[in-house]
């Protein structure tokens, strides 16, 4: 009896001793966790750079954001002619901007056809982690080809609105894992003027495209565009073909630097899935590079007017 | 039941403590440096307990694109969300929680970030005022040691080292 009531004293004893710190943090815990808000947890980076290759991404600049593009495509990499296409380059330069986490707008310049282009980009739905499984994108642009009027034989005027041309995009992405994400682009282009009454003025295709990452900073991408209707539309008279790229997404500190072989010379979306007269088959591919340059305009609101440190 | 009330009254706690973190190297020309205003904390005045949770996501960068990379290169912050400090304040029993005043004390616990924890002992205050305290800490933490890898890339602007500073204002609950 002696003994367990020695035991029973010395068990309680440590119980008293060792419990109380692991049983109150235990508890301290519980009462930091109950009533904790409930965050949704939003699947952020689903690709590096507001582009897939040519196409638009799901992924949007942020609010005060301002993003300086230089995409540059040389020319046919087999016309030896050209120095493999180095001397025959095509550009476009861009400023896009976050109005809102969800809205982007942007305008750009390109060399091809003088064309000047903008487009407004709004993010729908955000996939997350638990709950919805995609994100939703629409992107709507409009461009104007800048080239000089043809003088027409009859003396007709050439009417403005044979420059324009319109896009509407829905982005339909995925990630799906840490590596893989995968983006649906149902696409109309509209095309004010065609090489002929043969074609509708409406291309309608789908785009599917891709980002594989390999290391924390490079991913390799892959789009394809296929016209589901209007694919035997000439331009210029020549034969036209589905938009192919494959690059490499790598990021640097600053910027994301995206490296590609594509078989479009053209920027823009009415260029590349409608009006691309390269084809893989005979190797008219063309290399290329965007350079993407982000400028924080608007300060998170952290960081206006307070000193980020203090004493 | 007296003894726990008194117990249960002592009791501090928030979510909306702040953390600034600077990471930013010597000869850097722009500054590495982020702010969580969504720190949650309690404090049990009668046994020195205390605990720290931050979610990886709510830390704020001026620059977005920082704040992208440093969530997906540096702290991965969908594999690991969040970061923990569960301690005790080794000389509570030198803090008069019913006496209006600062008083250092010294922490010591075991500080988790990016799935790795170790143990750290920071010095801080604690300024009592009526039914509120503040804690105030600053301290550095060796990115290496908690698996943050700085590639050689951006070595001239994160440093290998963190200064983190802290500001939590609690209520008694």
């Amino acid at each position: 009896m002696l003994f367990m009531r020695k035991f029973f004293l010395l068990s309680t004893l440590s119980l008293s001793l060792a419990i109380p710190s692991f049983a109150q943090m235990d508890s301290l815990m519980n009462m930091l966790d109950k009533g904790a808000p409930a965050k949704k947890d939003d699947v952020s980076a689903t690709f590096k750079a507001t582009r897939i290759i040519n196409g638009s991404s799901v992924e949007n600049l942020g609010f005060g954001v301002l993003d300086f593009r230089i995409d540059h495509r040389f020319g046919d990499i087999n016309d030896s002619k050209n120095f493999f296409g180095i001397d025959d380059a095509e550009t476009k330069l861009a400023l896009d901007y976050g109005i809102t986490k969800w809205l982007m707008v942007g305008i750009g310049h390109s060399v091809f056809n003088k064309e000047d282009d903008g487009f407004l980009k709004v993010k729908i739905l955000k996939q997350e982690k638990t709950g919805m499984p995609i994100t939703l994108s629409y992107n709507g642009a409009i461009s104007i080809q800048t080239t000089p009027a043809p003088t027409l034989p009859s003396g007709d005027t050439w009417e403005f609105s044979n420059r324009l041309y319109y896009t509407n995009q829905l982005l339909i992405a995925r990630k799906f894992n840490d590596w893989l994400s995968l983006q649906l682009t149902p696409t109309i282009v509209h095309y004010n003027l065609v090489d002929s009454t043969k074609f509708s003025n409406n291309t309608i295709a789908i785009g599917i495209g891709g980002r594989i990452k390999v290391s924390k900073r490079i991913a390799i991408t892959g789009e394809y565009f296929y016209r589901l209707t209007n694919a035997d539309m000439l331009y210029s008279g020549q034969k036209t073909y589905n938009c192919l790229s494959i690059g490499v997404d790598i990021e640097t500190g600053g910027h994301v630097f995206q490296l590609m072989l594509s078989n479009s010379q053209g920027l823009t979306e009415r260029t590349f899935i409608g009006q691309t007269t390269d084809s893989w088959s005979t190797g008219a591919i063309h290399l290329g590079f965007n350079i993407s340059r982000v400028f924080t305009v608007v300060k998170p609101k952290e960081f206006r007017n307070t000193p980020t440190s203090w004493e | 039941m007296l003894g726990s009330t008194a117990l249960f009254a002592q009791k501090y706690m928030t979510r909306t403590g702040k953390i600034i973190f600077d990471a930013t190297s010597k000869k850097s020309p722009e500054k590495i440096e982020a702010i969580n205003n969504e720190v949650a904390n309690i404090l049990d005045a009668q046994s020195g307990d205390i605990i720290f949770q931050v979610l990886i996501k709510s830390f704020k960068f001026e620059k977005e694109l920082m704040q992208e990379h440093f969530n997906e290169n540096y702290m991965e912050s969908d594999k690991y969300p969040k970061a923990e400090f569960k301690g005790n304040i080794t000389n509570h029993a030198d803090v008069n929680f019913s006496k209006d005043g600062t008083y250092n004390v010294n922490v010591t616990g075991k500080l988790t970030i990016h799935n790795v924890t170790n143990d750290v002992t920071v010095p801080g205050t604690i300024t009592v005022k009526g039914n509120t305290i503040m804690a105030k800490t600053r301290f550095s933490v060796v990115l290496k040691d908690y698996k943050i890898e700085i590639p050689s890339l951006v070595a001239d602007k994160v440093s290998t080292t963190t200064t983190i500073t802290l500001e939590s204002n609690l209520t008694q609950k």
